[in-house]
């Protein structure tokens, strides 16, 4: 269904200067890529939170960007790998206002809200990967609780 | 460390020759372009510089830690070079450039050492233009270090700078301070951004403070709850914060994200959040009535 995907980037999450760079790198590929403004806010607040969970508890780590395509349509997706020491309760971490990191506790629910497409895969001690898709929406997307 | 194998007569020939020639030496590296376009004004200091360089050389080749970047001779250069590679980085220099015109200084050395033996042949010359070139290489590791040393030292004091100079606190009005937060609101800018205004709001009296975030670009949760945080300082010192300049985007994304700002008074624009200061206040601000308008 999807093309192959080339990792179009990989930056480094070991650092807030780090998240300052990469909130800048999303926002200009979601520009490039022809994403609207509110879309491009969206993604790239849903990428600090994520690359912020990737610093402050998976311990630092990476982001892979690639660029989708399906059929017409074309998308940023963003994957977040730590080795860190993964998730144990995911539908508790995934409860607003829940944290164990002394935020408010909306960075991941928010996130997923945030974005078209969400996935999260954890492994307790091995790490945890979130990955998230948006599709530029010349027609309209589908949104995973339109269905 | 893996050290390179020098036989000490070599290098202590290649020192006796580098201190003797100094003079020539110099006058050749005068002309070469690290030191010819540093030094535009006196071709004299050029060659004083380029002595100086070389009884480095000298000294560092008879210690015989030829490899050695930590060598106690380059000690002596090191300010001067130091001096000689921030004057090229600031005329755009990259370091890749600057180690380029390192390495052209072999060449005029190595010319001027080939003339010292009358036979091309000589086993000792060719040891002793080995022993050089790995002093030179040595001195270009040297010059770079220098070179991203002054870059990180002009890193650490522009972010130094950048944290002083991004937060302003205004006073609009007496009893109304205003702060036009600019950038990336990270942990430590938030905290300057929080003391500078909890000073402003006793040092001017004030009893409303602004928070204008037109200039931040992404707000998420972090920054979110570091709003809060200084909005409920500010509370606990008895000034009133308005939250102003949330964007469209911005608004919509705070929503879907789940932050409850229902406890902060928003305001869309600085104009408006400071209408609503002086309101407040009972401050009623209205256009003068001109001679040409009608009568009420």
């Amino acid at each position: 269904m999807h093309a192959p995907l080339t990792p179009t980037a990989r930056l480094p999450i070991g650092s807030d200067a780090d998240l300052a760079w990469l909130r800048q790198h999303v926002r200009q590929c979601a520009a490039d890529l022809g994403f609207g403004l509110v879309q491009q806010t969206k993604l790239v607040t849903a990428a600090s939170e994520l690359a912020r969970n990737t610093l402050v508890h998976g311990g630092g780590g990476h982001v892979e960007i690639t660029t989708p395509t399906d059929g017409a349509r074309r998308g940023l997706r963003l994957s977040f790998v730590d080795s860190g020491p993964g998730i144990r309760d995911v539908d508790l971490a995934l409860t607003d206002g829940y944290t164990t990191g002394g935020g408010l506790g909306m960075g991941l629910s928010g996130a997923k809200r945030l974005v078209q497409d969400f996935v999260l895969d954890t492994r307790p001690g091995l790490g945890t990967t979130v990955t998230i898709t948006e599709w530029v929406s010349g027609f309209p997307a589908p949104r995973p609780g339109a269905r | 460390m893996v050290q390179h194998d020098t036989a000490p007569e070599v290098a202590e020939q290649l020192s006796e020759f580098l201190k003797r020639r100094r003079e020539q030496i110099a006058h050749r590296w005068a002309d070469a372009a690290l030191f010819s376009n540093v030094f535009t004004v006196s071709r004299d200091e050029a060659v004083e510089a380029g002595r100086a360089v070389a009884e480095a050389l000298a000294d560092v080749a008879r210690s015989g830690r030829l490899e050695d970047i930590e060598a106690p001779g380059f000690d002596t250069v090191r300010d001067q070079l130091g001096r000689m590679t921030s004057a090229r980085t600031q005329s755009g220099y990259t370091p890749t450039q600057i180690a380029r015109e390192v390495a052209g200084l072999r060449a005029p050395v190595a010319a001027l050492l080939r003339a010292e033996f009358d036979d091309p042949a000589d086993e000792r010359m060719h040891a002793c233009l080995l022993e050089l070139t790995v002093l030179m290489g040595t001195l270009r590791l040297v010059v770079l270090e220098t070179t991203i040393n002054a870059g990180e030292e002009l890193i650490a004091r522009q972010r130094q700078q950048l944290l002083e100079v991004a937060t302003p606190v205004i006073e609009l009005w007496e009893g109304v301070v205003a702060v036009p937060l600019i950038g990336t609101l990270d942990s430590s800018r938030s905290q300057v951004v929080m003391e500078s205004l909890l000073e402003a709001i006793v040092e001017r009296r004030a009893r409303y403070a602004i928070l204008d975030i037109t200039g931040v670009p992404t707000v998420d949760s972090l920054v979110a709850q570091h709003l809060m945080k200084t909005v409920a300082a500010a509370r606990l010192m008895g000034a009133e914060c308005i939250v102003s300049g949330i964007r469209p985007a911005i608004a919509q994304t705070i929503v879907h994200l789940g932050i409850d700002l229902g406890s902060i008074l928003t305001r869309a624009g600085l104009a408006d959040a400071l209408a609503y200061a002086l309101t407040q206040q009972g401050i009623a601000v209205s256009a003068r009535p001109t001679a040409g308008a009608d009568s009420r």
